[in-house]
């Protein structure tokens, strides 16, 4: 079938996952009118990688990953063994830049033009080498050899009388990821931001290939430890649908139960957050609170605090009894009771609303033009979150049928990004019982036997926004690649717009607001 | 202002003096509270470092300043320069990426230092290995005192290897 009106012919992949047709383009060109396509439709780019397949006969292969209104249309395009080269498109998608970058990186193949600054190399290994490619496999533990001489970076200047550069990081001043942030500013309102990023690093990509399918899903629970259930969600169900196979019902929806725990956990953890960058202590002490006893109870239920591992390729790793979902369901009847009372606390404390209210503000066309997914997306007034219905849209299951209600809000402001947060709250505790009360009576895990050259594509909605995985197997039923992706590639430039009109001392809030993974792109 | 004080009244003080440890954990660390307080004189300061984590570790060390654990009532705070600190607690895997900068702050860390690597990954690598892009554990990177395993370790393992460190 036809998408957009483009002649790049796409087949649905099978399974109960989200809807994702995949298709491949004859050649850049097509890749290219297709891109502007999805832009024209109000499209995104959900992701962008790169992988080698010369060493089976073939060259270099591109995969983009577009969010389209009725699904994910993944488009692949074969590129030459030799000077593999494709068009640049962060001219249609601007979150497209980082992305290219690192696939070169990576990869070694670069876009025609366009910025060619290094993203994830910093000096660690040399620019002619790239780990992803076989032959570089080969030295994979020379790899370790290498010289580390770290690399200068070409940011880019701003001038004019009294502007200035306020350099922060890699290590910042909190308990936090590492990054560089480079502020121009002039007195102390802020005329620029520039990330820099890849300072996680850790060489994920390249773990993952020849691994089999119960060692990446370990892997996929690690790639950003705060979304570990919607990385394992995702990354299996990326292998189900490369495997032609389904989960039972009852596993889809402890699934769910797990993530929506999750998004809980970490909306109290913000939430906190915020009020305490906004210096009420108080907020952080009752939301920390109550996030602890939140995750006390994942840790009696699934021997884990943050639930890693429990969801495997096929199921899920544990079941839960009657007398754990009635600890839920009760549960989530007193956390929603006491946030309930803390977000009226919230609501009426007027310098806590005074430093949130239209600070760090973008608007919802800024946040489509930015392919922003997630919560932020949502706080600029889009109705964008893969476990709710819309037209042309259905969710999979189990969501399909939980009837997940949007949570919006149009300000675009820190405030905004509160407020989303809080009804996302309530939302997940309604989905908590309505799933704890309702799980069907099957198995939660089923075999899953590796395909030869099978292939899929996850996507998850995570707390903080649209979660991907694709993965791909060898000839032997091994992984040959698998590439996962987090949200915070499109937030991460959002964030440097949103801070644009504000002040430095404003920063660190709006910052929170956002949350962003770093390891989750770096990785 | 009332809501507030009211919620903190019935809220009471939740902390615990160690969180699910067994009566004689209890009183070591009473004795080990003692014991900071004559070492280090009402304070020891943390600079926490993630030298390349999935950031799991992190939010088990941020449990630690809940009001469960509440760490700063023991005298022990989190600061934001490694100038202010007598500790690093570091989770790794160090990424090539960072070993300069984890290398910066130990140097810039004040004598005599303690070094608490957090986490499988800080112990070992974990899943993460050594690679082109990984140093592996922090130990290849910084003289390391305590290891505190887990993934991530639960917030009292931390709470007692901070607290082995500084009985060193």
């Amino acid at each position: 079938m036809q998408l957009l009106d483009e002649p790049i012919d796409f087949a649905r992949q099978e399974g109960v996952g989200a809807p994702v047709w995949t298709g491949r383009a004859a050649d850049s060109q097509e890749l290219q009118a297709f891109a502007i396509a999805a832009h024209r439709a109000d499209g995104r780019i959900a992701a962008l990688w790169g992988s080698d397949s010369r060493q089976r006969g073939g060259g270099f292969r591109l995969d983009c990953v577009f969010g389209l209104n009725e699904g994910h249309a993944w488009v692949s395009l074969d590129l030459p063994a030799e000077n593999p080269a494709y068009p640049d498109l962060a001219g249609i998608f601007p979150a497209a830049n980082r992305m290219q970058r690192a696939t070169c990186d990576l990869v070694g193949i670069a876009t025609e033009g366009g910025d060619r600054r290094p993203w994830l190399r910093h000096g660690a290994w040399p620019a002619d080498w790239y780990p992803l490619r076989h032959d570089a496999a080969q030295l994979a533990n020379e790899g370790a050899g290498f010289p580390n001489a770290p690399s200068d970076y070409d940011f880019v200047q701003v001038g004019g009388d009294g502007a200035h550069e306020i350099p922060v990081g890699p290590i910042h001043a909190g308990i936090i990821e590492p990054g560089h942030f480079r502020f121009s500013v002039i007195g102390e309102r802020v005329l620029r931001l520039e990330q820099r990023l890849g300072y996680q690093h850790k060489g994920v990509e390249k773990l993952y290939i020849g691994m089999n399918v119960a060692d990446g899903a370990r892997l996929a629970g690690r790639i950003s430890g705060d979304s570990t259930c919607a990385y394992a969600w995702a990354y299996a169900a990326a292998v189900e649908a490369a495997c032609g196979v389904s989960p039972p019902p009852r596993a889809l929806l402890l699934r769910a139960l797990m993530l929506e725990r999750e998004r809980v956990a970490n909306h109290l953890g913000d939430l906190g957050a915020l009020g305490n960058d906004a210096a009420l202590a108080f907020g952080f002490s009752q939301f920390m609170r109550l996030k602890e006893d939140w995750l006390r109870l994942n840790g009696a239920l699934f021997c884990h605090r943050f639930m890693m591992d429990s969801i495997v390729p096929g199921g899920t790793a544990l079941d839960l009894d009657a007398p754990a979902l009635a600890a839920i369901v009760e549960q989530c009847d007193a956390i929603g009771r006491e946030v309930k009372e803390l977000q009226k606390i919230y609501d009426e404390h007027a310098g806590l609303q005074d430093r949130f209210l239209t600070t760090g503000a973008i608007d919802a066309d800024l946040a489509r033009e930015l392919s922003l997914t997630g919560v932020a997306a949502r706080a600029t007034g889009m109705i964008l979150d893969a476990r709710i219905h819309r037209q042309g849209y259905t969710p999979p299951p189990p969501y399909a049928m939980l009837g997940v209600r949007p949570a919006t809000d149009e300000r675009g402001d820190v405030a905004a990004r509160v407020a989303v947060r809080f009804a996302e709250v309530f939302e997940s505790l309604r989905l908590l019982r309505e799933i704890a009360v309702g799980l069907p009576d099957s198995g939660v895990r089923i075999d899953v036997p590796p395909v030869a050259d099978g292939y899929g594509l996850g996507v998850i909605e995570g707390w903080r926004g649209e979660v991907l995985v694709g993965v791909s197997f060898d000839g032997d039923g091994r992984l040959a690649r698998v590439h996962p992706h987090d949200p915070s590639w499109q937030a991460w430039p959002a964030l440097e717009h949103a801070v644009m009109r504000d002040i430095v001392p404003d920063f660190p809030l709006i910052n929170k607001s956002f949350n962003l993974s770093y390891s989750g792109v770096d990785l | 202002m009332i809501p507030m004080l009211k919620r903190i009244l019935r809220t009471g003080i939740v902390t615990e003096p160690l969180p699910e440890a067994v009566e004689a954990e209890k009183r070591e660390l009473a004795r080990l509270h003692d014991e900071i307080l004559r070492i280090l004189g009402r304070a020891l300061t943390i600079r926490q470092v993630d030298a390349g984590s999935c950031n799991g570790c992190e939010l088990e060390i941020h449990a630690l300043n809940n009001p469960y654990y509440n760490l700063e009532g023991y005298g022990i705070k989190f600061v934001a320069s490694p100038r202010h600190a007598d500790m690093l607690l570091v989770t790794g895997p160090v990424t090539k990426n960072m070993e300069n900068a984890l290398k910066v702050a130990y140097d810039c860390t004040p004598d005599p230092k303690l070094v608490v690597a957090v986490g499988d990954c800080g112990c070992t690598g974990g899943i993460f290995g050594e690679s082109y892009a990984s140093c592996g554990a922090v130990e290849n990177a910084i003289p390391v005192d305590v290891r505190v395993p887990g993934c991530p370790p639960a917030p009292a393992a931390l709470l007692r290897g901070i607290l082995a460190a500084v009985r060193r």
